[in-house]
């Protein structure tokens, strides 16, 4: 029983991060049909922006040693400015181009991204040490599991809770999801479309400054490098979850960490290290047996 | 009345530029370059090769495909079972078959050999995964790269896993990967104006047209797809006989996506964009690079910071794509009208 719980918790704390990340990306495809390859980068800037630019091994923080009341917001904060400064700066004049162009553009603005930390903080991984009592195991049901890992539970949790009512309940968030729906449309009833696609940078991009936090806690390093994976895990979940569809986003996240949790504990030893073809196969197959997504909305059904 | 000229008379001038533009560069460096310069050209026509392989793919069917990278491993590590001397690979790769870790092939027989079989994995990939179109298939591309990239950098007995297979012979220079960058874009041009190319590249514009004109869109795809996997598999056999090493790590995430780049700055639907994208941006990097060693003008040293160079190169990409979205030559090939016949007539 126990054991079931631990694995339960493992698959919902790395589903989580998944989750926060492709609904990141769901945000801006959307929107604007942007796939945005820089997203990853906004986590690593966000969790480079805590320390002071050197090439040494460890860390000085510099606004990381702020109490959490304060450096949080102003983490996120960070996230949200430089997400959106990266719409103004480069999206906002690709509005016409292809998806290709506009995905290409972002992997260019995200490499960019790198090499600016890169020249800064050198391309070593540094030790940052972050919150690190949160590392200590709790006991629930006689499961030992770290607090940090239900800590991210919850703050995903509460994270998606907020978003579904700033959507729902807010006009902001209306507009947001008629424009994911039909901009064309949404933009003839009156909805500002730089407003909603600003909106939509500055939301994914506080996304990305939290996986940053949490990333940054839990791994206790920060490497130039960190965001690229979660973002592809994202990238893929986004897509299986139908691109467009928040909740599909979230679910598909959740289900591929779960995945990844589940084959790393069940497959025989020997296959062990193939977790990641077993995984992508699994991808594939899904793909095959609903290539719209998993739960596609009916608007991105194209009508002849 | 005259004959209309034919598709082949009309546009074989764009090839025979392409490939005149490449000898230009390899002439140039073969009397003015130095040795490392030689090795950057090499670098850069391997590259050339690989985007065209990408171009009969992705600038026909209009799928992007995240995937390819894998096909250039396939074929660089099947160089290395083929090439490497059959007693350092029963210490370094034992589980190989017994017919090929007691194999030695020449050169040449391991190109065809090894960009045949990228070929065939990409014809039992494409079965399936050609029934997918758009986004869906680009991100199945991508996970057959992430399977690819597993299994390679996992099989202890017959990759080396993540430490890298050597003994490859280093044969590849810049006449090797002139050959090789030529012989791409020649078999990139010739199924460009065939009826496949011409059918796929129907199906990209229309999809619903083509298909309602008899079009077996599913059929083209798989078509493409292999043809492409052959060009790339050839240029990663060019690329480990030129670095004379492999290791899975080298065709990843990095290699896809700054060919990638290349590709959709020069066009993404041309042929002649994905030669230039490659060369310009190459020679960008190149130029970027010099100025970071430092460079005298007029008794003046300039001298760039270290770095600066890659965020430069980022730079450069999204204004050319912010001013040219489909890149920098769109549709269009580089084409001498007339060439090499009489110039038609107005009629």
């Amino acid at each position: 029983m126990t054991a079931v719980l631990q694995i339960l918790f493992d698959a919902l704390a790395v589903g989580s991060i998944y989750a926060l990340g492709a609904l990141g990306i769901a945000l801006i495809f959307g929107v604007m049909r942007l796939v945005n390859f820089a997203h990853g980068d906004y986590i690593a800037f966000c969790v480079f922006a805590m320390l002071v630019p050197s090439t040494d091994v460890v860390a000085i923080v510099l606004i990381g040693k702020l109490p959490a009341i304060l450096l949080i917001p102003i983490i996120l904060l960070i996230g949200a400015v430089i997400s959106v400064l990266s719409e103004m700066l480069v999206f906002r004049h690709l509005r016409n181009a292809n998806p290709a162009t506009m995905m290409i553009c972002s992997f260019a603005l995200g490499f960019v991204i790198q090499h600016v930390l890169l020249m800064f903080y050198s391309s070593r991984p540094k030790a940052i040490n972050l919150w690190s009592n949160l590392s200590l195991p709790v006991e629930i049901f006689g499961a030992r599991i770290p607090l940090l890992q239900l800590l991210t539970i919850i703050i995903t949790f509460v994270i998606l809770v907020a978003l579904m009512w700033f959507l729902k309940r807010t006009r902001y968030g209306l507009e947001m999801r008629a424009a994911a729906e039909d901009f064309t449309m949404a933009r003839m009833l009156g909805v500002r479309a730089n407003r909603v696609i600003m909106t939509a940078f500055a939301v994914s991009g506080l996304l990305a400054a939290s996986i940053g936090l949490i990333l940054a806690t839990q791994t206790g390093v920060a490497d130039i490098r960190m965001g690229m994976p979660i973002m592809l895990v994202a990238f893929v979940a986004t897509v299986i979850g139908g691109l467009g569809s928040l909740p599909g986003a979230v679910i598909c996240g959740l289900l591929i960490g779960a995945a990844s949790v589940l084959l790393q504990v069940f497959l025989p030893l020997d296959a062990r290290p193939f977790r990641d073809a077993f995984l992508y196969s699994a991808v594939i197959l899904c793909l095959l047996w609903r290539p719209d997504g998993i739960f596609a909305p009916r608007s991105a059904k194209q009508r002849v | 009345m005259k004959q209309p000229q034919s598709v082949l008379a009309k546009t074989i001038s764009t090839p025979v530029i392409l490939i005149a533009l490449l000898v230009v560069i390899a002439i140039l460096t073969a009397l003015f370059g130095s040795g490392s310069f030689a090795r950057t050209v090499t670098e850069i026509f391997i590259r050339v090769a690989f985007v065209v392989g990408l171009y009969i793919f992705i600038g026909n069917s209009g799928v992007i495909s995240f995937g390819h990278a894998g096909f250039m491993c396939i074929g660089a590590y099947a160089a290395a079972w083929f090439t490497v001397p059959p007693m350092m690979k029963k210490v370094l790769l034992p589980g190989l078959p017994e017919i090929v870790s007691n194999a030695q092939l020449p050169f040449l027989g391991s190109l065809v050999l090894s960009s045949f079989l990228a070929a065939l994995v990409a014809l039992l990939v494409g079965l399936i995964m050609m029934r997918l179109a758009g986004i869906a298939a680009s991100i199945a591309t991508f996970a057959f790269l992430a399977v690819i990239n597993t299994v390679y950098a996992n099989w202890e007995s017959v990759t080396a896993a993540t430490s890298s297979v050597v003994g490859i012979p280093m044969v590849t220079g810049v006449w090797t990967s002139l050959f090789g960058a030529s012989a791409a874009i020649l078999i990139a041009y010739f199924y460009s104006i065939s009826r496949w190319g011409l059918a796929l590249r129907a199906a990209r514009d229309e999809d619903i047209a083509a298909s309602a004109s008899g079009v077996d869109i599913y059929r083209q795809r798989l078509i493409s797809f292999v043809i492409s996997a052959f060009v790339c598999g050839m240029s990663g056999v060019l690329y480990a006989h030129y670095l004379g090493v492999v290791n899975p790590d080298a065709f990843y995430l990095g290699i896809t996506f700054i060919s990638l780049s290349m590709f959709v700055v020069g066009g993404m639907s041309s042929l002649s964009g994905a030669v230039l994208g490659v060369v310009i941006i190459s020679a960008i990097i190149q130029i970027l690079r010099w100025f970071e060693k430092g460079i005298d003008i007029g008794g003046l040293t300039l001298e760039l910071p270290n770095g600066i160079q890659e965020i430069a190169i980022g730079v450069v990409m999204i204004v050319i794509l912010v001013f040219r979205p489909a890149g920098l030559l769109g549709k269009r090939e580089v084409l001498l009208k007339g060439w090499p016949f009489k110039r038609r007539t107005a009629d």
